[in-house]
Parts: structure tokens; sequence; C-alpha cells
């Protein structure tokens, strides 16, 4: 029941991104060519807080599964993210959470 | 350019542990440099922390002298370890704790702990 529910919740995220969480979607999915990918957008519960812009794109997590980081280090694949999302991290967003796998590293919570 | 790189180089090179983090460890001014102290109060370790709201030379700098575009940045023993995400995940998986182990990391005491010097 709960693995259900935070399936819809994910759904109504993704049918609906904020045009930054597309763009954010988008470079992942040409760079990397990703198995899983999901954008997050977790700016609702930093609303009136510091970092929150009045966008509702202000926080994000993504979460990332993709061949390209079979046999790389952690720095190496989150290199690999940033550069995928060039000047969106540390610039265009307040906070951005990054979560990356290889293939069979990933393991839905829940499941 | 080249000034910065070696202050920078300078200040990875004095400490075993240094953290660039916004904010201080006390009072730390984002979440992720929060979560970066909680973790490094967890290992136990000593610790500098930079707070590059206070300079905006080193604010920027570092960015490209790590080549990493977030704050907050964690070096061990002058080489760059990774961000809070990176942190966090090597944290719970024992590996920050060996890291700091191997490279013979100084343990925290009352007084280098916490400490929040930068100049």
């Amino acid at each position: 029941m709960q693995y259900e529910m935070e399936d819809l919740t994910m759904t109504k995220v993704q049918s609906n991104p904020g045009p930054l969480a597309q763009e954010i979607h988008d470079r992942l999915e040409s760079a990397l060519t990703p198995i899983t990918l999901e954008v997050i957008n977790d700016s609702a519960s930093h609303a009136g807080h510091s970092g929150d812009d009045g966008s509702g794109e202000s926080h994000f997590t993504v979460v990332v599964e993709s061949a390209s980081f079979a046999g790389q280090s952690r720095l190496q694949r989150q290199r690999l993210v940033n550069t995928a999302l060039g000047d969106i991290p540390g610039q265009r967003v307040h906070a951005l959470a990054i979560k990356t796998y290889a293939p069979g590293e990933y393991r839905r919570e829940g499941s | 350019m080249a000034e910065i790189k070696e202050r920078l180089s300078g200040i990875v090179a004095k400490d075993d542990v240094v953290l660039f983090m916004k904010g201080t460890p006390l009072f730390p001014q984002c979440g992720f440099s929060s979560r970066a102290i909680a973790i490094l109060d967890h290992c136990g370790v000593a610790y500098e922390s930079v707070d590059v709201l206070q300079d905006m030379e080193i604010r920027q700098g570092i960015k490209s002298f790590s080549d990493w575009p977030t704050i907050p940045q964690l070096y061990v023993k002058g080489e760059f370890v990774g961000g809070s995400d990176i942190m966090m995940e090597m944290f719970e998986a024992g590996e920050l704790q060996e890291l700091m182990a191997e490279k013979k990391v100084a343990p925290a005491s009352d007084s280098s702990q916490r400490s929040t010097s930068h100049d």
C-alpha cells in the first residue's frame, strides 16, 4: 500500500514538471541514456526557507541509473552528472541532491 | 587566478581534513553543509572549516580548483573527496571512516573540533 502511494506521488511529479525539472530531465536523458531517471522536485517542502526563490523549482533530487556509471567511482559518477547539467548545479538551483547507480545497483524502496 | 589557486592549495594542505562550507559548524547556512558537519562529527575526526560566504574569492575559486560546482566540499590530506551526497554515501557504507583511518587523520579533541578559524 505504501509503495503504491509513493508511486502515485512520483507519477504526479513527473507528469507535470516545471521547465527547470524538464531541462534537468532532458539533459540527463541525452547525456547518460539512463535506465532509470527520476527528477524529484523537493521545493514545496522548503517553501519559505532560505533558498526558496518563489519559482517552485529551487530544490531537486535526481536519481540516475545508467550504464555510464559502471566501474566509475562515486566522484567520477557525480562529475558525469554535473557535466551533463552544465550551469544548473550551484547556479540555477539552490539545492540538488544526486543519487547515482550503475545497472543493477538500484533498488526501489518498498520493493 | 594563480594566486587563489595557491591560496587554496595552502588551505587544503594545512589541515588533514578541510570542509569548505556555507556558514560555520555551529551555524551552518545550508542543509547540505549542516549534513556534512554532522557526518564529520560522527566520524570523530578533527577538521578545519572554511566559510565560503565570508570570502568571495574562495567561494568562486574553490569551484574551479576542485572542478566541482557546489558547496560543501571535503578535502582529506589535500585530496578532494566530494560533496555532501558522496560524504553521506561513503559514511553509510563505512568508507569515509575507513578513509580517515587509512589516511591516519587525527581524532577530534574538544579544542580542535568545531573550530571555525578562517581569515
